[in-house]
């Protein structure tokens, strides 16, 4: 049978080219990977080999051609046992026939539709936890979700700078060493683009690694196997490898370490489809949440806050205790106005909803505590019912949670809403040492109230 | 630590063959050298039809070939056992078919088709298979090995005895990450053998215009990794090189380097003219050089094969990979429903 070499596409956005020069001529003997026959683009010259083995039969392009369209037949090559003459009048080979079977674009209508996001079903809703509470500190509630899962499953593992033998940079994995051991509580080298491309690995491999770092300002150096091979890859293998994995660490300004060592990246991860972001403000949130991420089969990114470590509140004692990832909390009802805060703004937004109601206006909280995925329609309701919206975050405005948020509400919320959404951000600069100057710079409660009162008019 | 393989550079003497044949210095029956043969000419065949594929616009984006480089992958994989990890870079075909991926699906993954390893989402580059334990297909140069280091960090934790092969470019053996990971693999001790494929040229840049110092088999010393450098055009050769570094791994001491000396006759990508060699340059590497070539010789002295037998594997391959390309051909494209699947795992 004989066989048509068509012209072929060089680079992905080729559409014809010179046929520069012929290497073979009728009744040349071709094996695979002979070059033929040279073409010229407009990048380069190349070279195309052969992919089968014949005689060549014809040449149906002459040398200098200009302008000759991919796909068109160049040449004839009679198969095994067929003399060149028998493969004069090129019959149209499998192969040519196979590409006319596939659409060309141009033979498309028009684009195809993409089809609609699937709607996310609302996760359910927190249970009542029943019996008591115990008060604890932030880091506390962390340790004891970690300890807790770990006991729970032997795949789960901690590693980190200094988690083990130091007890945690900030104390968080204290005594996590002696109950587990080193195989499972391991200290890394400081080399976090590393150690996180190895916990990934680890999780396609089967285990559940809790990566810490220090802080997320270093995990900007291993942001590329967080995102390209962490949150991707799922998607990339049509669903056949996992990575369950936490990465998690404290998040965004401390006190006076300047701006290296405090940034908030929530909008940053927030971004990725494919991630899991979480941010705790109270004990609750920390040990709820952070076992739901340890549980959770997909990479979760847990952003924590270095101030909050050492605050103190109600954790249910209930040895089940778990949150639901997805769920916004409120933490104070309310009916003239909603405060949507994460994370160490959640305090101050409550700070100010207690100086709002001294003059009157009684403002709704909203914990947001998951990023992704972002519980729109918790506050929907809450903007049904107060028509005004205040947003909180500590990193930068722009592109920030408060930017995506305001969009959500004009598309979700505007007809409800009686004032434009107002925005409490840090402000657009890295962040100051000096004392007074990183003061300015970071959003206080103050900030919200007057934020509120702009939106309320009062 | 860290010597220069020390292989013969003549072939012995195949007339005073007996039985079974004298293959040299390594321990492959002729059934295995056969196979050897076989499965590099299937990546060879595979390739070269991708790249006819590529050329009929039934491929897209960037398409990596491996023509050359087949005895690299074969020789290696001729050590493993069942569950030992394999990872790899984008220039991933052939380790797929080593690692026994039915070439259909590769192939229709590469045209971006429902019947591909990622069902048309993942492309070239971007191809997985749990059951084979391949493990990628990355497209970020050097990001497999740390990767393919926290697999074996895996094996251990799971005291399982098995391995991670991670194979990567020269290119990427200039990339921090990749550092940062042999250190790891040394202080721990983890299963893990680098295999760089060291094809001289990352792109358009050759190692010695790239590397400080272009013995790659020696850059782990600095870890105490041991190294050596292989005829990567050998697939004996490679084959005992990497019985050898699988066997230091999977008994507990730790990693082990590779330097493949390889080389690929096409461009980098289907769209580089490779215009920073000679022909001369890639002419002398298949003309003399070729792994298939080489070992078809050697089972035609050693009479193990004639030409009659040797007619019949090709025959074979080629109905594989025209059923390959035809699949890849016929399988529908993905349905729109799947642009919104497999981005999360449903709890």
């Amino acid at each position: 049978m004989s066989i048509q070499v068509l012209m072929p596409a060089l680079s992905p956005t080729m559409t014809e080219g010179k046929l520069a020069k012929w290497h073979v001529k009728v009744g040349d003997e071709v094996k695979s990977g002979q070059v033929i026959c040279e073409i010229e683009t407009d990048k380069a010259t190349m070279e195309v080999e052969a992919v089968d083995e014949g005689t060549v039969a014809k040449l149906l392009v002459d040398e200098g051609t200009e302008g000759v369209a991919v796909n068109t037949p160049i040449c004839v090559l009679a198969g095994e046992g067929e003399s060149a003459a028998d493969a004069e009048t090129p019959t149209p080979a499998a192969k040519a026939e196979a590409s006319k079977e596939t659409p060309k674009s141009e033979e498309k209508p028009k684009a195809e539709a993409a089809p609609a996001a699937p709607s996310v079903a609302a996760p359910a809703s927190e249970p009542e936890w029943k019996g008591g509470t115990q008060h604890m500190t932030v880091r506390e509630a962390l340790r004891e979700a970690m300890a807790a899962e770990m006991r729970a499953d032997g795949s789960v593992f901690l590693m980190g700078e200094e988690v083990a033998q130091y007890q945690g940079a900030y104390k968080v994995s204290q005594g996590l060493l002696d109950e587990f051991g080193a195989k499972r509580v391991i200290d890394t080298p400081i080399t976090e683009h590393g150690f996180a491309g190895l916990g990934v690995g680890a999780a396609f491999g089967g285990l559940k690694p809790i990566v810490e770092f220090m802080t997320f300002n270093f995990a900007m150096q291993a942001i590329d196997q967080i995102i390209n091979s962490a949150a991707k890859t799922h998607y990339m293998s049509g669903g056949q490898m996992t990575c369950p994995i936490v990465f998690r660490g404290p998040n965004g300004a401390a006190s006076r370490v300047a701006a290296q060592h405090s940034q908030c990246y929530a909008s940053w991860y927030a971004h990725v489809p494919g991630l899991r972001v979480l941010a705790p403000w109270s004990a609750a949130d920390a040990k709820g949440l952070l076992r739901a991420a340890i549980r959770d089969p997909n990479p979760v990114i847990f952003l924590e806050n270095e101030i909050l470590y050492g605050q103190s509140f109600d954790v249910p004692e209930d040895p089940d205790f778990v949150l639901p990832i997805g769920k916004a909390k409120i933490e104070r009802a309310g009916k003239d106005i909603t405060i949507v805060a994460f994370s160490i703004m959640v305090g101050k937004a409550l700070q100010a909803a207690e100086e709002l109601a001294k003059i009157g206006i009684d403002a709704e909280v909203i914990n947001l505590r998951s990023l992704r995925p972002f519980d729109t329609e918790t506050i929907v309701a809450s903007v049904k019912k107060t028509n005004r919206l205040v947003s909180c975050e500590e990193g930068w405005a722009f592109a920030g949670i408060g930017a995506e948020l305001s969009a959500l509400m004009m598309e979700h919320a505007f007809d409800w809403l009686d004032a434009p959404v107002k925005r409490v951000t840090g402000l657009d600069v890295p962040l100051p040492y000096a004392a007074n100057l990183e003061k300015m710079a970071l959003p206080q409660s103050s900030h919200i109230v007057e934020a509120a009162r702009a939106v309320c008019n009062r | 630590m860290a010597k220069p393989a020390t292989k013969p550079k003549d072939d012995p003497s195949p007339a005073k063959a007996k039985s079974p044949p004298n293959l040299g210095d390594n321990s492959v029956s002729p059934d295995e050298l056969k196979a050897h043969y076989r499965d590099m000419l299937l990546i060879r065949r595979f390739e070269e039809r991708a790249g006819q594929l590529y050329g009929m616009g039934l491929i897209g984006g960037f398409c990596h070939l491996y023509i050359g480089q087949e005895a690299v992958v074969v020789g290696m994989q001729a050590n493993v056992r069942d569950k030992d990890a394999v990872i790899t870079s984008y220039r991933d075909h052939g380790h797929m078919l080593a690692c026994g991926m039915d070439p259909k699906g590769v192939m229709a993954e590469l045209t971006g088709r429902s019947g591909g390893y990622s069902k048309g989402k993942g492309g070239s580059m971007h191809m997985f298979s749990r059951e084979k334990s391949f493990y990628g297909g990355h497209g970020i140069v050097g990001a497999q090995v740390p990767i393919g280091t926290g697999l074996a960090f895996a094996h251990k934790y799971n005291g399982d005895q098995n391995v991670s092969l991670t194979y990567f470019g020269d290119g990427s053996a200039n990339q921090g990450q990749v550092y940062e990971a042999m250190n790891m693999a040394a202080l721990w001790k983890l299963p893990v053998v680098y295999i760089i494929e060291n094809n001289r040229y990352g792109m358009g840049t050759s190692v010695e215009r790239a590397s400080a110092t272009t013995e790659l088999y020696r850059h782990g010393e600095a870890f105490g990794i041991p190294g050596e450098r292989v005829d990567g055009m050998d697939v004996l050769a490679v084959r005992a090189a990497g019985e050898k570094a699988i066997e230091h791994a999977r008994s507990g001491q730790g990693p082990y380097i590779l330097e493949m000396q390889t080389y690929r006759y096409r461009g980098h990508s289907m769209s580089d003219p490779a215009k920073y060699r000679t022909k001369e340059e890639v002419d002398k590497f298949r003309n003399e050089r070729d792994p298939i070539e080489h070992i078809r010789k050697r089972l035609l002295d050693a009479k193990i094969i004639d030409e009659a037998g040797l007619k019949a594997i090709d025959t074979e391959i080629r109905k594989i990979v025209n059923d390959a390309a035809e699949f890849s051909q016929q399988s529908p494209e993905p349905d729109p429903s799947e642009l919104w699947t497999d981005i999360l795992v449903e709890a």
